[in-house]
């Protein structure tokens, strides 16, 4: 008979407790980002969508030699003696034609080992995190700007052609 | 009803009509009248528990639809259940579960013809009002059971007994509940409960006497169970029956048994605003109040505030288990509303 009447004493303390919980969460505020309208700001070393410079770029191919998963693709050529000589903007002489700069983010593990070797530090992650596109081929971003001036022909290049 | 049977006077030519056309105009606009107001509330309802729910657990809830706070996100999830497809599964029996949706909403629908919107605004005022709305809503048992044995699905059938059981149980402490009010008053009648408390907050049966007052915990409680709203929602428990008896439903029917849903709570709360919370009448003595705002505005004020509650409650509390539910009911709230009803009599035969 006695916890009889202490469980209900105990259920109305309980629940009035937990309502004025309820009632205090009411008032507070709300802890969503909506989402498509506001975003958060990425951390800045965060690891995601990679860029690079082509301007800067020296066509050395050390990022493709670093890459584990083989998603950047890289074709150079010699640039004739008598063309201008030019310069990454940290003074390095670009020496070679860069015409296929091509990176797969599909292949892309965001491990950022290939930033780390690039001498003229063109390579970067940026903080870009929305990839979605219609086209699968869409996620290889195309960086090279030149056409290259050999006898070879210009072969459409795709990383994922290859498997 | 009267007031409307007065507007219809107005259409031209009305008394030209035959007799049968006039004996139940009366009775069809004024259902139809409520069916859009209540359809109005409810959509309101169901977006402002949303976000109650919301930011109550600190989220925004629905802020798209429409512009503002997204109210307009159950016009357009309403349209959406309208338009879908109406299926019925190939082994359910299908006239009762055509027809059950339809018979929870009556049972919800029904109990509006005595509730005391306004001085003058009531479909009827019956002098048997509170033992018809006891009465009519019992209904809503048979078309949950209708709808939980006829879809032929295991979490129907466990969802519609779990709510037979739960909602005859908490009628008789609900009722029990009510009878005090009914002792003191002397009267079935709706409106004369409600005119019982005219004159402000102090004359409101809740504040009348310490019986009273533990009666109007003891009926919302029993109310809640009667509306399956948590912490009693064991017929609907998600985690464990999907959704109960409407588990098979989709559409149009389930948008009955939505809008049956929040019907329901709109008539337990305006059944306890009735009579324990002085229905229409002011909060305040006096005069002036009454002018500035209309009884049925306080009334839905006040009802609102009880629907604000049963949010609070949803969003508080974690589901009972069947047989905590049934405790409390038979040992607790039972006993405890036989107390009150003598207490109660006690009171209206030595203190008067």
């Amino acid at each position: 008979m006695r916890t009889y009447f202490t469980d209900i004493w105990l259920t109305m303390v309980t629940v009035s407790r937990s309502m004025w919980v309820a009632l205090l969460h009411l008032f507070t505020r709300s802890v969503t980002l909506q989402y498509p309208t506001e975003k958060w700001t990425m951390p800045e070393r965060t690891r995601a969508r990679l860029f690079n410079k082509i301007e800067d770029c020296i066509g050395c191919g050390q990022c493709a030699r670093a890459c584990p998963t083989d998603c950047i693709t890289i074709e150079t050529e010699k640039r004739g003696k008598d063309e201008p000589a030019i310069f990454a903007s940290d003074g390095t002489p670009i020496k070679l034609r860069t015409y296929v700069f091509d990176i797969d983010m599909t292949l892309c593990c965001y491990c950022s080992l290939c930033v780390f070797p690039c001498p003229t530090h063109c390579l970067v992650m940026t903080t870009a995190y929305e990839y979605s596109v219609y086209n699968k081929q869409d996620h290889v971003y195309h960086f090279a700007v030149d056409k290259p001036m050999s006898a070879k022909p210009a072969k459409e290049h795709h990383p994922a052609d290859k498997a | 009803m009267e007031s409307i049977a007065q507007l219809l006077q107005l259409i031209p030519k009305y008394d030209a009509l035959p007799g049968l056309v006039r004996a139940y105009m009366p009775m069809l606009v004024s259902s139809l009248v409520i069916f859009g107001l209540l359809s109005l509330v409810v959509l309101f309802l169901v977006w402002w528990e949303r976000k109650i729910s919301a930011h109550m657990q600190d989220r925004l809830g629905p802020m798209y639809v429409g512009g503002w706070h997204g109210w307009a996100q159950t016009i357009a999830d309403a349209i959406k259940l309208l338009l879908k497809e109406d299926i019925v599964p190939e082994s359910t029996d299908r006239v009762l579960f055509k027809l059950a949706p339809f018979v929870v909403f009556l049972g919800a629908f029904a109990a509006f013809v005595v509730l005391p919107f306004g001085a003058s605004s009531i479909v009827s005022d019956l002098n048997i009002g509170v033992l018809y709305i006891i009465a009519v809503g019992s209904l809503a048992v048979v078309g949950i059971m209708m709808a939980g044995w006829s879809s032929n699905s295991k979490y129907s059938l466990y969802g519609g007994m779990r709510s037979v059981a739960q909602i005859v149980s908490y009628e008789i402490p609900a009722a029990m509940a009510i009878m005090t009010v009914v002792i003191l008053v002397g009267s079935l009648s709706m409106q004369q409960i409600v005119g019982a408390q005219k004159g402000g907050i102090q004359n409101w049966f809740i504040f009348r006497n310490p019986f009273t007052f533990l009666a109007f915990f003891v009926y919302f409680i029993s109310s809640l169970a009667e509306v399956n709203r948590t912490p009693f929602d064991i017929p609907e428990a998600e985690s464990e029956l999907v959704a109960g008896y409407h588990t098979e439903y989709s559409g149009m029917r389930f948008a009955f048994f939505y809008l049956a849903e929040y019907a329901n709570m709109l008539v337990v709360a305006g059944v306890a605003t009735t009579i324990f919370l002085g229905g229409w009448t002011q909060v305040l003595p006096g005069a002036l109040t009454a002018q500035l705002i209309p009884g049925p505005i306080m009334f839905f004020l006040k009802v609102l505030v009880l629907i604000f509650v049963q949010m609070w409650l949803r969003w508080s509390l974690p589901r009972l288990r069947v047989d905590q539910l049934m405790y409390l009911c038979w040992k607790v709230l039972l006993p405890a509303s036989f107390v009150l009803v003598i207490g109660v009599g006690w009171v209206a035969v030595y203190w008067k």
